[in-house]
Protein backbone atom coordinates (compact mmCIF):
# COMPACT_ATOMS: atom_id res chain seq x y z
CA UNK A 1 0.00 0.00 0.00
CA UNK A 2 1.32 3.22 -0.95
CA UNK A 3 0.56 4.68 3.06
CA UNK A 4 3.25 1.99 4.09
CA UNK A 5 5.61 2.46 1.54
CA UNK A 6 5.33 6.69 2.33
CA UNK A 7 5.49 6.12 6.10
CA UNK A 8 8.76 3.67 5.74
CA UNK A 9 10.13 6.33 2.83
CA UNK A 10 9.69 9.20 5.64
CA UNK A 11 11.26 7.03 8.38
CA UNK A 12 14.73 6.94 6.20
CA UNK A 13 14.46 10.34 5.63
CA UNK A 14 13.97 11.34 9.08
CA UNK A 15 17.11 9.36 9.83
CA UNK A 16 18.85 10.77 7.04
CA UNK A 17 17.94 14.31 8.33
CA UNK A 18 19.27 13.52 12.04
CA UNK A 19 22.49 12.96 10.62
CA UNK A 20 22.98 17.21 9.60
CA UNK A 21 21.85 19.62 12.06
CA UNK A 22 19.52 18.61 14.54
CA UNK A 23 18.15 22.08 14.48
CA UNK A 24 17.90 22.33 10.50
CA UNK A 25 16.34 19.11 10.59
CA UNK A 26 13.76 20.13 13.68
CA UNK A 27 13.11 23.15 11.33
CA UNK A 28 12.12 21.30 8.31
CA UNK A 29 10.04 18.86 10.07
CA UNK A 30 7.89 21.53 11.37
CA UNK A 31 7.42 23.17 8.79
CA UNK A 32 5.61 20.37 7.30
CA UNK A 33 3.69 18.87 10.29
CA UNK A 34 -0.04 19.28 11.42
CA UNK A 35 -1.07 18.44 14.50
CA UNK A 36 -4.82 18.49 15.23
CA UNK A 37 -5.61 19.59 18.35
CA UNK A 38 -9.54 20.35 19.76
CA UNK A 39 -11.23 18.93 16.87
CA UNK A 40 -8.98 21.53 14.60
CA UNK A 41 -6.34 20.66 12.12
CA UNK A 42 -3.14 23.41 13.18
CA UNK A 43 -2.30 24.56 10.65
CA UNK A 44 -5.47 25.41 9.16
CA UNK A 45 -3.40 25.87 5.81
CA UNK A 46 -0.12 24.84 5.64
CA UNK A 47 2.08 25.40 2.61
CA UNK A 48 5.07 23.57 1.30
CA UNK A 49 7.53 23.09 -1.77
CA UNK A 50 6.43 20.51 -4.09
CA UNK A 51 7.91 17.07 -2.87
CA UNK A 52 7.92 17.49 0.66
CA UNK A 53 6.06 15.21 2.79
CA UNK A 54 3.36 16.65 5.18
CA UNK A 55 3.15 14.37 8.38
CA UNK A 56 -0.09 14.79 10.40
CA UNK A 57 -0.40 13.88 14.16
CA UNK A 58 -3.79 13.68 16.29
CA UNK A 59 -3.19 14.84 19.49
CA UNK A 60 -6.92 14.42 20.63
CA UNK A 61 -8.68 11.77 22.67
CA UNK A 62 -10.85 11.87 19.80
CA UNK A 63 -10.07 9.66 16.95
CA UNK A 64 -9.91 11.47 13.08
CA UNK A 65 -8.64 11.24 9.85
CA UNK A 66 -7.27 13.12 6.74
CA UNK A 67 -9.81 12.87 4.26
CA UNK A 68 -8.77 14.47 0.96
CA UNK A 69 -11.73 16.47 -0.68
CA UNK A 70 -10.34 15.02 -4.47
CA UNK A 71 -9.72 11.55 -3.10
CA UNK A 72 -6.09 11.52 -3.46
CA UNK A 73 -5.20 11.02 -0.02
CA UNK A 74 -6.97 8.97 2.95
CA UNK A 75 -5.26 8.11 6.72
CA UNK A 76 -8.35 6.07 8.09
CA UNK A 77 -9.13 6.35 11.51
CA UNK A 78 -5.87 7.79 13.71
CA UNK A 79 -6.36 7.37 17.38
CA UNK A 80 -4.55 9.91 19.83
CA UNK A 81 -0.98 9.86 18.91
CA UNK A 82 -0.98 8.28 15.43
CA UNK A 83 0.66 9.76 12.77
CA UNK A 84 -0.44 9.90 8.61
CA UNK A 85 2.18 11.02 6.39
CA UNK A 86 1.67 11.66 2.56
CA UNK A 87 3.97 13.14 -0.10
CA UNK A 88 2.76 16.05 -1.95
CA UNK A 89 4.56 15.83 -5.49
CA UNK A 90 2.72 18.03 -7.84
CA UNK A 91 1.71 21.64 -7.14
CA UNK A 92 -1.56 22.52 -5.88
CA UNK A 93 -4.24 23.35 -3.08
CA UNK A 94 -5.51 20.11 -1.51
CA UNK A 95 -8.28 20.52 0.76
CA UNK A 96 -9.36 17.77 2.84
CA UNK A 97 -11.30 16.87 6.36
CA UNK A 98 -11.82 14.83 9.19
CA UNK A 99 -14.36 12.15 7.71
CA UNK A 100 -15.66 11.96 11.48
CA UNK A 101 -16.03 15.23 12.16
CA UNK A 102 -16.69 16.92 8.77
CA UNK A 103 -16.59 20.76 10.37
CA UNK A 104 -12.65 20.29 10.44
CA UNK A 105 -11.34 21.35 7.06
CA UNK A 106 -7.97 22.42 6.13
CA UNK A 107 -5.64 22.59 2.91
CA UNK A 108 -2.26 21.94 2.08
CA UNK A 109 -0.92 24.53 -0.31
CA UNK A 110 1.66 23.40 -2.46
CA UNK A 111 4.18 25.63 -4.30
CA UNK B 1 -21.34 -3.89 37.64
CA UNK B 2 -24.80 -3.66 39.11
CA UNK B 3 -27.85 -2.82 37.37
CA UNK B 4 -31.03 -0.80 37.78
CA UNK B 5 -32.03 2.55 39.34
CA UNK B 6 -33.96 5.16 37.78
CA UNK B 7 -35.44 4.62 34.27
CA UNK B 8 -37.36 6.80 32.40
CA UNK B 9 -41.15 5.75 30.49
CA UNK B 10 -41.85 7.96 27.94
CA UNK B 11 -46.07 7.10 27.19
CA UNK B 12 -46.93 9.49 23.96
CA UNK B 13 -50.53 9.77 23.02
CA UNK B 14 -51.66 11.53 20.22
CA UNK B 15 -48.63 14.09 20.31
CA UNK B 16 -48.69 14.68 23.80
CA UNK B 17 -45.41 13.74 25.59
CA UNK B 18 -45.24 12.63 28.97
CA UNK B 19 -42.44 11.28 31.12
CA UNK B 20 -42.48 8.90 33.69
CA UNK B 21 -39.76 8.41 36.06
CA UNK B 22 -39.36 4.75 37.45
CA UNK B 23 -37.33 3.39 40.13
CA UNK B 24 -36.08 0.30 39.21
CA UNK B 25 -34.89 -1.94 41.76
CA UNK B 26 -31.38 -3.41 41.78
CA UNK B 27 -31.35 -6.82 38.97
CA UNK B 28 -31.89 -6.89 35.65
CA UNK B 29 -34.70 -8.96 36.02
CA UNK B 30 -36.74 -5.87 37.35
CA UNK B 31 -35.29 -3.12 35.27
CA UNK B 32 -36.06 -5.24 32.07
CA UNK B 33 -39.67 -6.11 33.52
CA UNK B 34 -39.85 -2.27 32.86
CA UNK B 35 -38.31 -2.44 29.53
CA UNK B 36 -42.13 -4.22 28.71
CA UNK B 37 -42.97 -6.28 25.54
CA UNK B 38 -40.98 -4.50 23.13
CA UNK B 39 -41.20 -4.72 19.60
CA UNK B 40 -37.81 -4.25 19.00
CA UNK B 41 -34.74 -2.95 21.69
CA UNK B 42 -32.34 0.53 20.10
CA UNK B 43 -28.46 -0.39 21.03
CA UNK B 44 -26.76 2.73 19.88
CA UNK B 45 -22.54 4.11 19.99
CA UNK B 46 -21.33 1.07 21.18
CA UNK B 47 -17.59 2.23 20.16
CA UNK B 48 -15.73 -0.79 20.54
CA UNK B 49 -12.32 -0.19 20.67
CA UNK B 50 -12.55 2.78 22.69
CA UNK B 51 -10.58 3.14 25.94
CA UNK B 52 -9.89 6.32 27.53
CA UNK B 53 -11.11 8.09 30.74
CA UNK B 54 -14.96 8.52 29.59
CA UNK B 55 -15.31 4.37 29.74
CA UNK B 56 -12.29 2.22 30.26
CA UNK B 57 -14.15 -0.71 29.24
CA UNK B 58 -16.66 -0.15 26.47
CA UNK B 59 -16.64 -4.28 26.08
CA UNK B 60 -18.01 -4.35 29.48
CA UNK B 61 -20.59 -1.91 29.24
CA UNK B 62 -21.97 -3.60 26.16
CA UNK B 63 -22.05 -6.56 27.85
CA UNK B 64 -24.06 -4.88 30.61
CA UNK B 65 -26.67 -3.99 28.45
CA UNK B 66 -26.84 -7.25 26.58
CA UNK B 67 -27.47 -9.12 29.87
CA UNK B 68 -30.32 -5.97 30.35
CA UNK B 69 -31.91 -6.86 27.16
CA UNK B 70 -31.81 -10.58 27.26
CA UNK B 71 -33.41 -10.17 30.77
CA UNK B 72 -36.64 -9.04 28.91
CA UNK B 73 -39.06 -11.60 29.59
CA UNK B 74 -40.88 -11.21 26.10
CA UNK B 75 -38.03 -11.37 24.12
CA UNK B 76 -38.31 -8.05 21.50
CA UNK B 77 -39.08 -9.54 17.93
CA UNK B 78 -35.49 -7.73 16.44
CA UNK B 79 -32.39 -5.34 17.46
CA UNK B 80 -31.31 -2.10 15.70
CA UNK B 81 -27.79 -1.02 16.42
CA UNK B 82 -27.66 2.66 15.31
CA UNK B 83 -24.11 3.17 14.35
CA UNK B 84 -20.85 3.66 16.28
CA UNK B 85 -20.47 -0.25 16.67
CA UNK B 86 -16.90 0.55 16.62
CA UNK B 87 -14.72 3.62 17.48
CA UNK B 88 -12.11 3.01 14.66
CA UNK B 89 -13.51 0.84 12.15
CA UNK B 90 -10.68 -1.67 12.64
CA UNK B 91 -11.39 -5.35 11.94
CA UNK B 92 -10.48 -6.46 15.26
CA UNK B 93 -13.12 -4.08 16.88
CA UNK B 94 -15.99 -5.16 14.39
CA UNK B 95 -14.63 -8.73 15.52
CA UNK B 96 -15.51 -8.22 18.88
CA UNK B 97 -18.55 -6.19 18.16
CA UNK B 98 -20.10 -8.75 16.49
CA UNK B 99 -19.18 -11.56 19.26
CA UNK B 100 -20.43 -9.79 22.13
CA UNK B 101 -23.98 -9.15 20.01
CA UNK B 102 -24.01 -12.42 19.11
CA UNK B 103 -24.81 -12.78 22.74
CA UNK B 104 -28.22 -11.03 22.60
CA UNK B 105 -30.97 -13.67 22.91
CA UNK B 106 -32.93 -11.69 20.04
CA UNK B 107 -30.58 -12.90 17.27
CA UNK B 108 -32.27 -10.65 14.38
CA UNK B 109 -29.76 -8.09 14.12
CA UNK B 110 -30.33 -4.67 12.07
CA UNK B 111 -27.83 -2.04 11.59
CA UNK B 112 -27.01 1.56 10.37
CA UNK B 113 -23.54 2.81 10.24
CA UNK B 114 -21.97 5.70 12.07
CA UNK B 115 -19.27 7.89 11.46
CA UNK B 116 -16.93 5.49 13.57
CA UNK B 117 -17.61 3.10 11.55
CA UNK B 118 -16.64 3.98 7.77
CA UNK B 119 -13.53 5.92 9.18
CA UNK B 120 -11.06 3.25 7.34
CA UNK B 121 -9.21 4.76 4.44
CA UNK B 122 -11.16 2.29 2.22
CA UNK B 123 -14.87 2.58 4.04
CA UNK B 124 -15.45 -1.34 3.33
CA UNK B 125 -14.64 -2.93 6.97
CA UNK B 126 -18.62 -1.79 8.05
CA UNK B 127 -19.52 -3.40 4.70
CA UNK B 128 -18.04 -6.06 4.77
CA UNK B 129 -19.77 -7.43 7.81
CA UNK B 130 -23.34 -5.78 7.65
CA UNK B 131 -23.67 -4.83 4.03
CA UNK B 132 -25.95 -7.57 2.51
CA UNK B 133 -28.83 -6.23 3.91
CA UNK B 134 -28.73 -2.72 1.54
CA UNK B 135 -26.88 -4.19 -0.90
CA UNK B 136 -23.64 -1.95 0.19
CA UNK B 137 -25.37 0.80 -0.08
CA UNK B 138 -26.32 1.34 3.67
CA UNK B 139 -29.49 2.32 3.42
CA UNK B 140 -33.03 -0.54 3.04
CA UNK B 141 -36.10 -1.18 4.67
CA UNK B 142 -37.97 -4.07 6.14
CA UNK B 143 -40.76 -5.00 7.45
CA UNK B 144 -42.31 -6.79 11.23
CA UNK B 145 -45.79 -6.81 12.47
CA UNK B 146 -47.00 -4.41 9.51
CA UNK B 147 -44.53 -2.27 11.21
CA UNK B 148 -41.92 -0.20 8.15
CA UNK B 149 -38.87 -0.51 9.31
CA UNK B 150 -35.95 2.25 7.64
CA UNK B 151 -32.52 2.21 7.92
CA UNK B 152 -30.73 5.42 6.24
CA UNK B 153 -27.45 5.92 6.73
CA UNK B 154 -25.89 9.94 6.37
CA UNK B 155 -22.26 9.59 7.52
CA UNK B 156 -20.80 9.08 3.96
CA UNK B 157 -20.08 11.53 1.30
CA UNK B 158 -20.29 14.75 3.67
CA UNK B 159 -20.19 17.96 2.29
CA UNK B 160 -16.80 19.86 3.85
CA UNK B 161 -18.11 21.40 6.81
CA UNK B 162 -21.52 20.69 6.84
CA UNK B 163 -24.00 18.33 8.77
CA UNK B 164 -24.76 14.55 7.45
CA UNK B 165 -25.69 13.74 4.75
CA UNK B 166 -28.71 11.99 2.90
CA UNK B 167 -27.48 12.46 -0.71
CA UNK B 168 -29.92 12.82 -3.69
CA UNK B 169 -29.89 8.82 -4.69
CA UNK B 170 -30.93 7.58 -1.43
CA UNK B 171 -33.55 10.00 -1.22
CA UNK B 172 -34.84 8.64 -4.45
CA UNK B 173 -34.81 5.25 -3.04
CA UNK B 174 -36.71 6.74 0.12
CA UNK B 175 -39.21 8.12 -1.76
CA UNK B 176 -39.85 5.10 -3.72
CA UNK B 177 -39.97 2.65 -1.09
CA UNK B 178 -42.33 5.14 0.93
CA UNK B 179 -45.26 5.27 -1.98
CA UNK B 180 -45.91 1.52 -2.13
CA UNK B 181 -46.51 2.31 1.89
CA UNK B 182 -50.41 3.14 3.01
CA UNK B 183 -50.60 6.31 4.98
CA UNK B 184 -51.92 3.75 8.51
CA UNK B 185 -48.61 1.95 8.26
CA UNK B 186 -46.49 2.86 11.48
CA UNK B 187 -42.94 3.89 10.30
CA UNK B 188 -39.78 3.93 11.95
CA UNK B 189 -36.61 5.85 10.32
CA UNK B 190 -33.30 4.64 12.20
CA UNK B 191 -30.22 6.82 10.89
CA UNK B 192 -26.61 7.41 13.12
CA UNK B 193 -26.90 10.92 13.09
CA UNK B 194 -30.51 13.10 13.91
CA UNK B 195 -32.13 13.47 11.13
CA UNK B 196 -33.39 16.89 12.80
CA UNK B 197 -31.52 20.12 14.15
CA UNK B 198 -29.98 19.80 17.77
CA UNK B 199 -27.21 21.44 17.42
CA UNK B 200 -25.52 22.51 14.17
CA UNK B 201 -22.16 23.84 15.34
CA UNK B 202 -21.41 20.30 17.02
CA UNK B 203 -22.62 18.37 13.50
CA UNK B 204 -25.57 17.45 15.38
CA UNK B 205 -28.14 17.68 12.60
CA UNK B 206 -28.36 16.06 8.91
CA UNK B 207 -28.14 18.81 6.15
CA UNK B 208 -30.98 17.54 4.10
CA UNK B 209 -33.14 15.67 6.19
CA UNK B 210 -35.92 18.06 5.53
CA UNK B 211 -36.71 16.12 2.39
CA UNK B 212 -37.11 12.91 4.11
CA UNK B 213 -39.30 14.49 6.75
CA UNK B 214 -41.36 15.63 4.05
CA UNK B 215 -41.80 12.26 2.53
CA UNK B 216 -42.93 10.86 6.11
CA UNK B 217 -45.68 13.88 6.88
CA UNK B 218 -48.28 11.64 4.83
CA UNK B 219 -48.10 8.60 7.62
CA UNK B 220 -50.67 8.25 10.93
CA UNK B 221 -47.69 7.29 13.34
CA UNK B 222 -43.88 8.03 12.41
CA UNK B 223 -40.93 7.48 14.74
CA UNK B 224 -37.64 8.85 13.94
CA UNK B 225 -34.90 7.00 15.94
CA UNK B 226 -31.40 7.80 15.59
CA UNK B 227 -28.14 8.06 17.94
CA UNK B 228 -24.75 10.13 17.43
CA UNK B 229 -25.14 11.81 20.21
CA UNK B 230 -24.93 9.81 23.54
CA UNK B 231 -28.13 11.34 24.81
CA UNK B 232 -31.47 11.16 24.78
CA UNK B 233 -33.47 14.31 23.31
CA UNK B 234 -37.12 14.11 21.99
CA UNK B 235 -38.97 16.29 19.82
CA UNK B 236 -42.70 15.59 18.73
CA UNK B 237 -44.01 17.04 15.41
CA UNK B 238 -47.43 15.92 14.38
CA UNK B 239 -47.60 12.37 13.96
CA UNK B 240 -43.77 12.09 13.69
CA UNK B 241 -41.66 11.55 17.01
CA UNK B 242 -37.93 12.25 16.99
CA UNK B 243 -35.92 10.69 19.55
CA UNK B 244 -32.25 10.15 20.49
CA UNK B 245 -30.40 7.06 22.51
CA UNK B 246 -27.58 6.87 25.11
CA UNK B 247 -24.72 5.23 23.97
CA UNK B 248 -23.26 1.87 26.19
CA UNK B 249 -20.02 3.75 25.53
CA UNK B 250 -19.59 6.83 27.37
CA UNK B 251 -21.98 10.18 27.60
CA UNK B 252 -21.05 13.71 25.82
CA UNK B 253 -22.04 16.92 27.28
CA UNK B 254 -25.20 19.01 26.48
CA UNK B 255 -25.29 20.95 23.34
CA UNK B 256 -23.24 23.78 23.63
CA UNK B 257 -21.65 22.60 27.03
CA UNK B 258 -17.69 22.79 26.86
CA UNK B 259 -15.40 23.17 23.39
CA UNK B 260 -17.09 20.04 21.47
CA UNK B 261 -18.77 16.89 21.50
CA UNK B 262 -16.25 14.83 23.04
CA UNK B 263 -16.92 12.21 25.61
CA UNK B 264 -17.42 13.13 28.97
CA UNK B 265 -15.64 11.56 31.89
CA UNK B 266 -18.39 11.80 34.83
CA UNK B 267 -17.61 9.73 37.90
CA UNK B 268 -17.43 6.33 38.12
CA UNK B 269 -20.57 5.65 39.78
CA UNK B 270 -22.28 7.58 37.67
CA UNK B 271 -21.64 6.40 34.36
CA UNK B 272 -23.73 3.40 34.65
CA UNK B 273 -26.90 5.62 34.98
CA UNK B 274 -25.80 7.58 31.87
CA UNK B 275 -25.72 4.80 29.37
CA UNK B 276 -28.58 2.79 28.24
CA UNK B 277 -30.77 0.88 25.30
CA UNK B 278 -34.28 2.11 24.65
CA UNK B 279 -37.20 -0.21 24.18
CA UNK B 280 -39.92 0.58 21.45
CA UNK B 281 -43.07 -0.33 21.24
CA UNK B 282 -45.73 0.22 18.38
CA UNK B 283 -49.36 0.68 19.52
CA UNK B 284 -51.98 0.24 17.18
CA UNK B 285 -54.54 2.71 18.90
CA UNK B 286 -52.63 5.48 19.05
CA UNK B 287 -50.00 7.35 16.82
CA UNK B 288 -47.21 7.27 18.14
CA UNK B 289 -44.79 4.69 19.63
CA UNK B 290 -44.03 3.89 23.26
CA UNK B 291 -40.78 3.95 24.20
CA UNK B 292 -38.76 3.01 27.18
CA UNK B 293 -34.98 3.86 28.42
CA UNK B 294 -33.08 1.67 30.60
CA UNK B 295 -29.84 3.04 31.54
CA UNK B 296 -27.54 0.38 32.87
CA UNK B 297 -27.96 1.75 36.18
Amino acid sequence: MPANLIRSAFAAGAIAASLFSPLAAANARQASAVVIKNFDFAPMSLTVKPGATVTWKNLDGEPHTITSADGLFRSGALDTNETYSFKFDRPGTYKYVCSIHPRMTAAIVVK
Amino acid sequence: MAFGSAGTLFALSGGVFTPIDLAFAADNREAAARLGTPLFVQISDTHIGFNKDANPDVRGTLAGSIDLVNAIAHQPEFIIHTGDITHLSRPAEFDAAQQLLSGLKASELHTVPGEHDVADATQSEYFQRFGRASGNRGYYSFDHRGVHMVGLVNVMNFKPGGLGILGDDQLKWLATDLAARTPSTPVVVFAHMPLWSIYDAWGWGTGDADQAIALLRRFGSVTVLNGHIHQIVQKVEGNITFYTARATAYPQPAPGVGPGPGPLTVPADKLASMLGVTSVSIRRDQPAAILIDAPLS
